[in-house]
């Protein structure tokens, strides 16, 4: 496979104004995804990564920093120069039942990016091409005139990543595209995704809260905590070798199934994310951590390169 | 042939199976229908002329000669009742589609526009609102002057704030859903996206509020034929039958009670038809209405075999 970088982020940041101050949704971000290859993106909830995957797409308009996309800088874009580049990207969403318009059937979901992108000549083309995305992604065509609403998680979820693949892609920002389905169906569309990864050669960002989900499919894996990025790692490295508190403490979180641990010795995280407007200097994860000393406090850590392709921000790693 | 496929494409289509599914709404549309109809051919179905005043024969009660018996300037009631129905129906139809119609587009742009623009456009709505509609609508109606297409006109326009109102809040809500942040990513322009996909989600609030409105328009016309800014007196309007009748209802109370009827059943089929229509065009629910017709209808024929 060609290891060509298709997305760069640079020091992305993402604030947003509040009645209490700057709220640092993303706060210095940097990475990049080799074409075909997978990011996980990892955090509990309001961590940033959902922002963090709209930033990249220009959901939301970035504070600082850069994204390039296939070597161009795209982060200062207009509405008209980006359209041709949302071709190239898209989204699959969390909720597959909030994210299709509940008043258009599902040949016209998958269809409108067609339409609107003018893709295809013809209502013959445009039908053949309709069937043929619902044919990718595994919908019979008997659901053509369905809503959205009259279907399980799973088929939604398929109209979802459908309506993504019309214009056909090169990346897509899956936002925790499997944490509403039930485990049975998560594993098909997991299965899916990855098919089409293999077949068209596509790039994913994906953002996730479950571990095993993220070790399934992701090459590389970032660990975000409040909006930094605290590890980043090939995904064997990380699950191996974790070194950064926190995701010590994620990985302990996953429940194993086997009645032999059940007496292992597990640190369970304490306490809650501390507020994300206006943080201190230092160390994020410093108010939770078991091994925080006065030095994580006061002066930010940067991320450092403990070993070739793994970064950890932490003084106890590299002081 | 093409006319034919046209007609089952129509009377095949969930949209009339569901409006048509249930036994109320189909005689309201009759009722409409007829209605209709009369206004249409009121010289042919009226008996008497609706305003040749007999002053000899005023006040007489129910005859076969006048089925609803005359007013006090010796009218005949059922004539007037038939042709008051053209002044109702117009008024009521054409100031409920003049306010929904820019009331959602004032709403639309409040939703959608920044901060000023919604801010300038929605206090206006509030000063309107803030004055009695009659007061305001005997405002515009000065302004405007009478006749037929200007009392529609002022009615239309006091009843917009609240369309507006509600059209805003609706899109408030819709345009935060992720369907709409997806219409962004399929390359649809803002416009575009306003008219796809918030707009449609919109809408059912309103249809309810128009069908509500309709009735209230009809009162409001004969509330401004009463004091004299609406429609020139010897026209007949069902509004300005009922409060000309309200004086003899001791004496005679059909000429007030038998407008004030046909009033009551417009509004009352028009907010029937509303209903219908805002499940049907609703996917949610149309679907699940589809079936229960359709289960309800093969219970009946099951228990008419057994």
């Amino acid at each position: 496979m060609e290891e060509r970088t298709l997305i760069q982020v640079k020091d992305l940041k993402k604030y947003f104004k509040t009645s209490k101050g700057m709220l640092h949704a993303v706060d210095g971000v940097s990475f990049s995804i080799p074409k075909g290859r997978t990011l996980g993106v990892v955090g509990e909830s309001g961590c940033g990564k959902s922002t963090l995957g709209k930033v990249l797409l220009h959901l939301h308009e970035s504070t600082a920093g850069q994204i390039f996309f296939d070597g161009v800088d795209i982060t200062r874009f207009n509405e008209r120069q980006l359209r041709d580049y949302r071709k190239r990207m898209q989204m699959i969403f969390q909720d597959p039942q909030a994210s299709l318009d509940p008043r258009k059937n599902v040949s016209s979901l998958i269809g409108e990016p067609l339409k609107n992108y003018k893709l295809t000549q013809g209502k013959a083309e445009y039908e053949e091409r309709v069937d043929e995305i619902m044919r990718t992604v595994g919908l019979a065509p008997a659901y053509r005139e369905s809503y959205s609403h009259e279907l399980d998680g799973g088929r939604r979820q398929r109209i979802g990543i459908g309506r993504a693949l019309a214009v056909d892609p090169e990346f897509i920002v899956c936002d925790e595209p499997v944490s509403a389905l039930d485990v049975s169906i998560q594993a098909q569309i997991l299965n899916l995704l990855m098919d089409l990864q293999d077949s068209r050669g596509l790039t994913y960002i994906f953002i996730t809260h479950d571990l095993s989900v993220v070790k399934h499919i992701s090459h590389d894996i970032i660990v975000m905590y409040l909006g930094q990025c605290v590890e980043y790692a090939d995904s064997k490295t990380l699950f191996k070798r974790p070194l950064h508190p926190y995701t010590n403490g994620l990985l302990d979180a996953v429940p194993i199934p086997s009645l032999r641990q059940r007496r292992l010795n597990t640190q369970v995280m304490r306490g809650e994310l501390t507020s994300p407007i206006e943080p201190k200097p230092g160390c994020r994860f410093a108010a939770r951590c078991p091994h925080a000393t006065d030095a994580c406090r006061g002066q930010d850590i940067p991320l450092r390169e403990v070993e070739p392709g793994h970064w950890v921000a932490c003084r106890l790693v590299c002081p | 042939m093409n006319k034919k496929s046209l007609w089952k494409k129509i009377t095949g289509s969930r949209v009339f199976k569901v409006l048509t599914g249930k036994k109320s709404t189909v005689v309201c549309l009759a009722i409409l229908l007829l209605l209709v109809v009369t206004a249409a051919l009121a010289p042919v179905l009226a008996p008497c002329d609706p305003y040749e005043q007999k002053l000899v024969s005023q006040l007489q009660g129910m005859s076969p000669e006048h089925w609803l018996g005359t007013d006090s300037m010796g009218r005949d009631v059922l004539s007037r009742i038939i042709y008051g129905s053209r002044v109702s129906l117009v008024v009521g139809i054409a100031s409920t589609l003049i306010a929904g119609g820019f009331g959602m587009l004032v709403g639309l742009i409040a939703g959608m526009g920044g901060r000023i623009v919604d801010t300038v456009l929605m206090r206006i709505m509030d000063a309107m609102m803030s004055v009695p509609m009659i007061i305001l609508a005997l405002f515009l109606g000065t302004i405007f002057g009478k006749g037929l297409g200007n009392i529609c006109v002022a009615i239309g326009i006091c009843m917009i704030p609240s369309y507006a109102r509600v059209t805003r809040g609706q899109v408030l809500s819709v345009k935060e859903m992720d369907y709409v942040t997806a219409g962004v990513l399929c390359g649809a322009s803002k416009i575009k996206n306003t008219l796809v996909h918030i707009f449609p989600n919109c809408v059912s609030a309103n249809l309810v509020l128009m069908t509500m409105n309709l009735g209230s328009a009809i009162l409001s016309e004969a509330a401004l034929s009463f004091l004299g800014m609406g429609i020139n007196p010897p026209t007949a309007s069902w509004g300005g039958m009922v409060n000309d009748g309200y004086k003899y209802l001791s004496r005679d109370p059909i000429i007030a009670i038998a407008p004030g009827i046909c009033i009551m059943i417009v509004v009352l089929c028009f907010n029937m038809v509303g209903d219908s229509l805002r499940d049907a065009l609703d996917p949610k629910l149309r679907g699940t209405l589809a079936r229960r017709g359709k289960r309800t209808k093969r219970a009946g024929a099951a228990r008419a075999a057994g």
